[in-house]
C-alpha cells in the first residue's frame, strides 16, 4: 500500500469511526486559523492572478519609486549596478552569453510582482505598498519594452501581460519524477574503456589559486607541521561585527568601492570633521545622495541608535579589520 | 598528505627533521622515528599538568588545532555576503555525517534570528481545516529521524565550461549530510485534511527577508518530505533553518525551504522566481528545463583531492570520497587512476541509507607517476554517473544546475593534486 493510499484510508477511518481517530489523538494539536489572520502572510501570487491585491500603479509612478529604492543596486535603466540586471538580454538565452533577466527569462509577469512584494528592497523587504509594487513592476516591464510608457497595471491587467519567454520552459526531461528517464547513458565499463588519448582539456592558470584564495594550505588538515598562523582567528572589532550584522556590506566594503563608497574612503573624507559622527549617523538613518556620485544611499531606519553609534565609530576609526 | 607519525613533535614543539623535509612521507618517516629510538619518546607538558575543569567550554568546540576546518565562501562568486553560499570543507570530513558547524549554508536574504516562541507554521489552501502550529505543537507530533544529503542544485555549477576552482570544498561543497529529525509532512497534511482530489502542488515559504518560495509536487510531499527541527541530535542551527525547515530528500537544496513559516496547498505550481529565473536548467536551444527537482547519482574523491600534496612515492594511500543519489541508494562506486581507461570497484561503508551520502574507500599505492583519479557512482536504478562530455552533449555548458559529472583530480609527478578536466 502506498503512503498515498494509507493517507486516504486514514482519513476515511477518521470520518467513519471515532475509535480510529482516538488512536491518533495528536489531531488536536495546532489551532484553526482564519483567512483574516492569514492575510498578512498569504502573499503568494500565481500566474492566473490569484493572490494579487487591489491597487494599481503606472510606469511613471514606478520610476519615482525605482529611482529612490531600486536603482542603487539594479542601475538606472535596470542594467545592473553591481547587482542582478533586470533589463535587456531578450533573445540571448540560446547564445554563448545568455543573460538571465526579467525580460529574457521570466515566463509570467506575476512572478515579478510576487518577488518584488516579498523580497525587495533587498535590505528592507515587504515595505512597499501594493500600489508601489504595481508601479515598480510596470516600470521594470517598461524598461524591458514589454509594456508601453503609459501602462497602468492592476490585478486584472498584470496577469494578461505576455512575457517574451512565455514558452521558454520545458518539462520534457526525466528529472521531475521519481522514475524519470535519464538524458545520458554512461556504461560501467571496467577495462580498456577507451583507446583514445586521454589529455587534460582544462586546468587553472598558474598563480590563480594563490591570487584568489591566498595560502590554500590553510584549508587542509595537516599533522606534519605546526598550526598555520593564518588559521588562528583574530579579534574582530565590535563595530565591524555590527556593520556586518546591519547589512552594510550589502553595498559597502572595507577598502574597495562597490555600490557605495569604501568605508576607508568615508573615513578619510570625514575623519577630520568634528561633526563627522553626527553627519554620518544622519546620512545612514535618513539616506543621502550626491556625495559619492549619482547612486543614492537608501535610508537605513531599521538600525538602532546604539548599533548606529558603534558602526559610525568604527568607520571613523578607519574601518579596521582587526 | 603525509600521515601523522606516532609523535610528530618533540617536547619543545619543534618538528622532527625527517618530517620537516617531508619528501619521504609515512613509511620512511616511521623508519626515521625508530632509528631515533635511542632518545626516549617525549613526555609532553600536557601529561604532567592538571587540565581545565569539565565544562570549561560548556557547549564545546573543535580543538584549536582544527581552526582551518571551516566553511568558506568562494571568492568572487556572489555579489553580497547575504545572498551567498558558504561551502562545506569536504576534504576534511570523515565518514558520512557533516558536523552541524560545517553544514553548507545558502541564504537568499541573510541569516534571520527567529524566536521559537514566536515562530508559527501556517498550513492552508486546499485543506478541510486551515491550521496554525506553534513549535511546541510540532515537537509533540509523531516524529521520525532520517539520514539524508542536501545538495544545492548549483553544486559544481561553476565547472560546466571549464575548471574554475581549486579544491573539492568549492567544486562539490554545496553538499552536506545529516540525521534530520522531525515530522513527516504527510502527517501534517493529514491533520489539516488535505483535499486529495484537487491538490497537486504545495507552496513552501520561508520566514526570512526573501520569504523564499518553492512549489513542491504533492506526490513528493506525501512520500518522504520531512518537516525538520532536529539535525544531528540538536536543534537546527540558525544557518540551516532554525527552528523549522523542510527537507525534501534527493531534491535540489532550494526546495528544502529553511525558516519555514507557511505551506499552502494548491492545484498548480506557482512559477516562483526560484523556479523560473533561477533553478531552471538552460539548454543550448535557449529553452530551460523546469522543475528539474532530482539530484541524479554523483560521486567525488575527497582524498586525495585538489590542493593536497602526496609526499610518499611508492607509498600507500587510501582513496576515499562520497557517493550519493537523489533516486535512492548507492549500489556501487568504481574508481580509476588512469583517467577512466580502467576501473575497479571500491568498498562501501555500511549502512547505506537512501538519498544519503555514502562513503567509498579503495587502496592505492602511488607509483610516483602522474595519475588521473576519478570516481563513478552507480545507483540502485542502474544509472551510471556520466562523464562531463556526455552531459555537455545534451545540455551544453550554460546550464549552471545539476552538473553531476565524473570529477578528475590530476596527480603530478611531484605529488601535487590538481583539479582538471579531460
Amino acid at each position: 500500500m502506498s503512503r498515498f493510499d494509507t493517507l486516504v484510508l486514514a482519513l476515511l477511518l477518521c470520518v467513519s469511526s471515532a475509535s480510529a481517530c482516538a488512536a491518533t489523538s495528536w489531531h488536536g494539536l495546532g489551532r484553526a486559523v482564519t483567512p483574516e489572520e492569514l492575510a498578512s502572510w498569504d502573499i503568494d501570487v500565481r500566474p492566473d492572478g490569484t493572490g494579487l491585491p487591489p491597487g494599481s500603479g503606472s510606469v511613471a509612478d514606478g520610476q519615482t519609486v525605482y529611482d529612490e529604492k531600486c536603482a542603487s543596486c539594479h542601475g538606472t535603466f535596470g542594467e545592473s549596478n553591481d547587482y542582478l540586471a533586470l533589463a535587456g538580454g531578450i533573445g540571448s538565452l540560446a547564445s554563448a552569453n545568455p543573460q538571465r533577466t526579467v525580460g529574457s527569462k521570466l515566463n509570467y509577469a506575476t512572478t515579478l510582482w510576487d518577488y518584488i512584494n516579498r523580497a525587495m528592497p533587498f535590505n528592507n523587504s515587504k515595505t512597499l505598498s501594493a500600489n508601489e509594487v504595481y508601479a515598480v513592476t510596470a516600470y521594470v516591464l517598461n524598461l524591458n519594452e514589454i509594456v508601453p510608457a503609459d501602462a497602468v497595471l492592476d490585478q486584472s491587467s498584470l496577469p494578461k501581460v505576455v512575457m517574451p519567454n512565455h514558452d521558454g520552459f520545458t518539462l520534457d526531461h526525466g528529472m521531475g519524477t521519481k522514475n524519470g528517464k535519464a538524458d545520458v547513458a554512461n556504461t560501467a565499463c571496467m577495462q580498456n574503456c577507451t583507446t583514445a588519448e586521454i589529455k587534460v582539456t582544462s586546468e587553472l592558470p598558474a598563480g590563480f589559486t594563490a591570487q584568489m584564495y591566498g595560502d590554500i594550505q590553510t584549508h587542509f588538515r595537516h599533522f606534519d607541521r605546526p598550526l598555520l598562523a593564518a588559521a588562528v582567528s583574530g579579534n574582530t572589532p565590535a563595530g565591524l561585527t555590527l556593520a556586518q550584522n546591519s547589512g552594510c556590506f550589502a553595498c559597502h566594503d572595507i577598502d574597495k568601492s562597490r555600490v557605495g563608497p569604501a568605508f576607508s574612503a568615508v573615513a578619510s573624507r570625514y575623519g577630520q570633521d568634528p561633526n563627522a559622527a553626527q553627519t554620518l549617523s544622519n546620512k545612514i538613518h535618513a539616506g543621502g545622495s550626491g556625495a559619492w556620485g549619482s547612486v543614492p544611499m537608501p535610508p537605513q531606519a531599521q538600525i538602532t541608535e546604539a548599533d548606529l553609534a558603534g558602526v559610525v565609530t568604527w568607520i571613523l576609526e578607519g574601518a579596521p579589520r582587526q | 598528505m603525509s600521515a601523522a607519525p606516532d609523535s610528530g613533535l618533540d617536547d619543545k614543539g619543534a618538528l622532527r627533521r625527517a618530517f620537516l623535509r617531508g619528501a619521504s612521507g609515512t613509511a620512511a618517516a616511521l623508519v626515521a622515528d625508530s632509528s631515533a629510538a635511542a632518545s626516549p619518546l617525549a613526555v609532553l607538558d600536557s601529561s604532567r599538568v592538571l587540565g581545565k575543569p569539565v565544562a570549561s567550554d560548556a557547549y564545546g568546540h573543535p580543538s584549536r588545532y582544527e581552526a582551518g576546518i571551516i566553511r568558506r565562501q568562494s571568492p568572487g562568486l556572489t555579489r553580497t555576503n547575504e545572498s551567498s553560499i558558504a561551502f562545506t570543507p569536504l576534504q576534511n570530513l570523515f565518514g558520512t555525517i557533516t558536523p552541524n558547524g560545517l553544514h553548507f549554508e545558502r541564504d537568499h536574504a541573510g541569516l534571520p534570528d527567529l524566536d521559537p516562541l514566536q515562530h508559527r507554521l501556517a498550513v492552508h489552501g486546499l485543506v478541510a481545516e486551515p491550521k496554525i502550529y506553534s513549535m511546541d505543537d510540532i515537537l509533540r507530533l509523531p516524529s521520525v529521524s532520517r539520514v539524508h544529503f542536501i545538495e544545492c542544485g548549483a553544486n559544481s555549477g561553476l565547472e560546466w565550461g571549464n575548471v574554475a576552482v581549486p579544491t573539492v570544498q568549492f567544486t562539490h561543497g554545496m553538499l552536506s549530510c545529516a540525521e534530520y529529525s522531525g515530522v513527516l509532512l504527510s502527517t501534517l497534511l493529514e491533520d489539516v485534511g488535505i483535499d486529495l482530489k484537487r491538490a497537486s502542488y504545495l507552496l513552501a515559504e520561508g520566514a526570512d527577508g526573501a520569504a523564499l518560495t518553492r512549489s513542491i509536487p504533492l506526490a513528493m510531499a506525501l512520500d518522504d518530505v520531512l518537516l525538520v527541527y532536529g539535525q544531528n541530535g540538536e536543534m537546527l542551527r540558525p544557518e540551516n533553518g532554525y527552528p523549522l525547515r523542510l527537507v525534501v530528500p534527493g531534491v535540489q537544496g532550494v526546495s528544502s525551504v529553511k525558516w519555514l513559516r507557511r505551506i499552502e496547498v494548491g492545484d498548480q505550481p506557482w512559477q516562483t522566481r526560484e523556479e523560473t529565473l533561477h533553478y531552471s536548467d538552460l539548454l543550448p536551444s535557449g529553452k530551460s528545463r523546469q522543475f528539474t527537482w532530482i539530484q541524479e547519482a554523483k560521486s567525488v574523491i575527497t582524498s586525495p583531492s585538489g590542493g593536497m600534496t602526496l609526499l610518499d612515492k611508492g607509498g600507500y594511500y587510501e582513496i576515499s570520497g562520497f557517493a550519493w543519489s537523489g533516486r535512492g541508494r548507492v549500489k556501487r562506486v568504481d574508481i580509476s587512476t588512469d583517467g577512466g581507461r580502467n576501473w575497479r570497484t571500491t568498498r562501501l561503508q555500511e549502512p547505506i541509507a537512501s538519498k544519503a551520502l555514502t562513503r567509498f574507500r579503495a587502496d592505492w599505492v602511488w607509483d610516483g607517476a602522474p595519475a588521473l583519479l576519478q570516481s563513478r557512482c552507480i545507483d540502485e536504478t542502474g544509472y551510471v554517473q556520466p562523464a562531463l562530455r556526455q552531459l555537455r552533449e545534451v545540455r551544453g555548458t550554460r546550464s549552471i544546475y545539476h552538473n553531476n559529472a565524473i570529477q578528475t583530480w590530476q596527480v603530478t609527478n611531484t605529488g601535487e593534486v590538481r583539479n582538471v578536466q579531460i
